[in-house]
């Protein structure tokens, strides 16, 4: 496309106002909320990362050696809470604020003052989060997906800390996303129709939306806990009339749509990168569209597939059998137009891409075992096993996370205006990406085989595949350290500069203003918009 | 030079009420829930329900009546009932006793909670008086004898030969009025 470079010695190029730390505090510039945002996520990343090496230090053999069992549950809680609302989610923001402005040609956040607010709750509400493990009493012992009564009656003290947090963070997102809607809607270079905008801006778009509405269901159901837990209403306790199962649907169903909370906009930053590497346009455009729609409204109507062993009466389980099994069509649209993308592309595998590719395998391997999860009759079987476990990690570790490498990867050029070192970077992908499946992959069988969830000590006949498991976490986990040398060395101007368009198949308005991107961008509207 | 569009009060006006419509919907889920399985018969939270006499008794059919006892977590009482089985006409009116007993050297509030499986055989499962539906004073050292009046709609299917009538007791001395 006409590339339409803003010369970097504009005369309003201005920096920062303020330095130093008050920069940081201060800020409403979109890059810089953008930057604290993937900073917070990471430290985040690493510490419910150290957690999974403990976890999985304690499994590397039967018998308890490392932790005792109180602490090993809460450090599978903590886990899970950290990486779903302390990591996937806010990296995910992190990205949007960088990017969609420069994606649709605004000169920043709709509302900037807001934005500075949303980030500055996280690192509150994470304190808040990861102090509980220091009460006394201890920390949230319950699993991620704290179930009544064990978070209501037989909880820690902590836990109305962790309420709070919860509490916090929900407010956070929302804030977000409003910015994020309010951003698209209405700040959009004049010339880009909704359909023009990147498919990255499309499912941030669709995300927002899903988080505006089920972020209030469970800062509604964290609020009954609190109540239930203090102010002696009952709205899951059955002994005063309440029912535990309500908890359970009132948190599922918030947490469907929120799985695809967290992966659409890894759709979205797959859907940019493929064609770029593959030097094609995107193969069925507005049919990813569509599909992507179609996925948002499914998420909302499948939420008691996580319930079929509550004892659901007959019709409603096939209901959600059913709608569930349905999402596998736009999924599966997703992923045939990604394959077409890259059918008798000029391919190239820049770490980008690479990423991207096995995104696409491995997202589609955890996607087949929830396919099976789906089926009633097996999930019985399934249901509370590492089968479960390990395919979740497969959505999400090389799904969503692999998909946040990618991005990095595709835009740390962009943002820091120097190339990071490639070689070490497709090292850093080959160790993560036969670590991922090493770690992840047994878990299938060991589940198939009976091993349950959340447990510290197992059966002798569990050891072999859980010394596997743990080897190659123990690997994946050393392997994000390169990451974080490559980024560290990109940041400090190490390696070649970077060009405007940075790569030769880049397309889209990011790629039109000078690498590293201004302070200030899009003070004039571009006028060059590629229509669709 | 920024150009800032005038006009985002509006949508997040919108945005702000689908925010606050979705949380209320959290809280409405509630009533909602219960009004949901009470319409389609299922998850029968022992609740008092009106029930008409029955017009006759179908001796041809024997429904096997089991009852079980269970004392929810740490609840320092006793919960039994002497018959275990009952082989019941639909349309007989029957009374099973349970008994609840207070070993404990303090008074004691319990609530029954009544679950029927399967599940769909809860509508035909009909209940003139049940001990479930209020709560139970036991006071320190009580043995109380409490009673379930009920009978079998003759218009349950066939294939329901066997069915559970379950109660959980659960201690409620804390949220109890005084």
């Amino acid at each position: 496309m006409t590339s339409h470079d803003m010369t970097a010695d504009d005369a309003h190029h201005h920096g920062p106002s303020k330095k130093g730390i008050l920069r940081w505090v201060t800020t409403t510039n979109h890059k810089d909320i953008g930057t604290m945002y993937l900073v917070f996520s990471f430290i985040m990343f690493f510490v419910g990362g150290s957690m999974a090496m403990v976890i999985r230090a304690e499994l590397f053999q039967p018998g308890m050696q490392i932790v005792p069992a109180e602490t090993f549950n809460m450090l599978t809680t903590m886990h899970g809470l950290i990486m779903v609302f302390g990591f996937i989610m806010p990296v995910f923001v992190g990205l949007a604020n960088w990017m969609i402005p420069l994606m649709i040609g605004a000169p920043d956040m709709a509302l900037p003052r807001m934005n500075n607010w949303s980030f500055w709750i996280l690192p509150v509400a994470g304190t808040i989060l990861i102090s509980t493990m220091f009460m006394q009493g201890g920390g949230p012992n319950f699993g991620w997906t704290f179930y009544a009564p064990l978070s209501t009656t037989f909880a820690p003290k902590s836990t109305d800390y962790f309420i709070f947090a919860i509490h916090l963070l929900g407010m956070s997102s929302i804030m977000g996303s409003i910015n994020v809607i309010v951003t698209i809607f209405n700040m959009r270079a004049p010339k880009m129709r909704l359909i023009d905008m990147p498919i990255f801006v499309w499912t941030w778009l669709i995300t927002a939306f899903l988080i505006i509405a089920v972020m209030p269901v469970l800062a509604g159901t964290v609020t009954m806990m609190l109540m239930d837990r203090n102010f002696g209403t009952s709205f899951f306790n059955a002994a005063g009339g309440g029912d535990p199962v309500l908890f359970q649907h009132l948190f599922w169903f918030f947490g469907h749509p929120e799985v695809y909370i967290i992966i659409l906009p890894a759709f979205g930053i797959v859907s940019e990168i493929i064609p770029t590497f593959a030097r094609k346009k995107l193969f069925g455009r507005m049919s990813m569209i569509y599909a992507l729609t179609a996925i948002a409204f499914l998420s909302f109507i499948v939420w008691a597939h996580h319930m079929f062993m509550t004892g659901l009466p007959l019709a409603a389980s096939m209901f959600f059998m059913y709608a569930t099994m349905l999402i596998a069509v736009p999924t599966g649209v997703k992923v045939f137009n990604w394959v077409a993308t890259i059918y008798r592309g000029c391919l190239t595998f820049e770490t980008p891409m690479l990423f991207s590719l096995a995104f696409v395998v491995l997202f589609t391997i955890g996607g087949f075992t929830g396919l099976m999860l789906s089926l009633i009759p097996s999930d019985v079987q399934y249901h509370d096993t590492y089968f479960v476990v390990g395919h979740f990690h497969y959505v999400l570790v090389p799904g969503s996370l692999f998909s946040v490498f990618a991005a990095i990867y595709y835009w740390l050029p962009k943002w820091t205006g120097h190339m990071y070192n490639e070689t070490l970077a497709k090292f850093h992908f080959w160790i993560s990406v036969i670590s991922v499946n090493l770690t992840f992959f047994p878990m299938h069988f060991l589940g198939l085989a009976g091993m349950p969830r959340r447990i510290p000590d197992y059966a002798l006949q569990f050891t072999d595949f859980n010394q596997i498991v743990s080897i190659g976490a123990f690997i994946f986990g050393a392997a994000q350290l390169i990451f974080v040398y490559i980024v560290i060395q990109a940041m400090r101007g190490k390696g070649p500069k970077a060009t405007a368009h940075v790569w030769e198949g880049s397309h889209g308005l990011e790629w039109t203003v000078p690498s590293p991107a201004p302070y200030h961008t899009f003070s004039e509207p571009p006028t060059q918009i590629e229509r669709h | 030079m920024t150009i800032i569009r005038k006009g985002h009060g509006r949508l997040i006006a919108i945005l702000a009420a689908v925010t606050l419509g979705m949380l209320l919907f959290a809280f409405a889920m509630v009533p909602l829930y219960d009004a949901f399985c009470e319409m389609t018969g299922i998850n029968n939270k022992g609740g008092r329900v009106r029930v008409e006499a029955p017009t006759e008794v179908d001796t041809s059919r024997i429904i096997k009546v089991k009852f079980i006892t269970h004392v929810h977590g740490e609840t320092p009482l006793e919960f039994y009932t002497l018959e275990n089985t009952l082989d019941a006409h639909p349309g007989q009116v029957y009374k099973q006793l349970f008994y609840t007993q207070n070993s404990t050297s303090e008074d004691k509030v319990g609530q029954f909670i009544a679950t029927n499986s399967p599940g769909l055989a809860d509508r035909y499962v009909k209940k003139a008086e049940c001990f479930s539906y209020n709560q139970q004073f036991v006071d320190a050292g009580e043995e109380k004898e409490m009673a379930v009046i009920f009978f079998i709609d003759k218009d349950i299917p066939e294939e329901m030969e066997e069915l559970i009538m379950f109660y959980t007791l659960f201690d409620n001395t804390s949220g109890a009025p005084k």
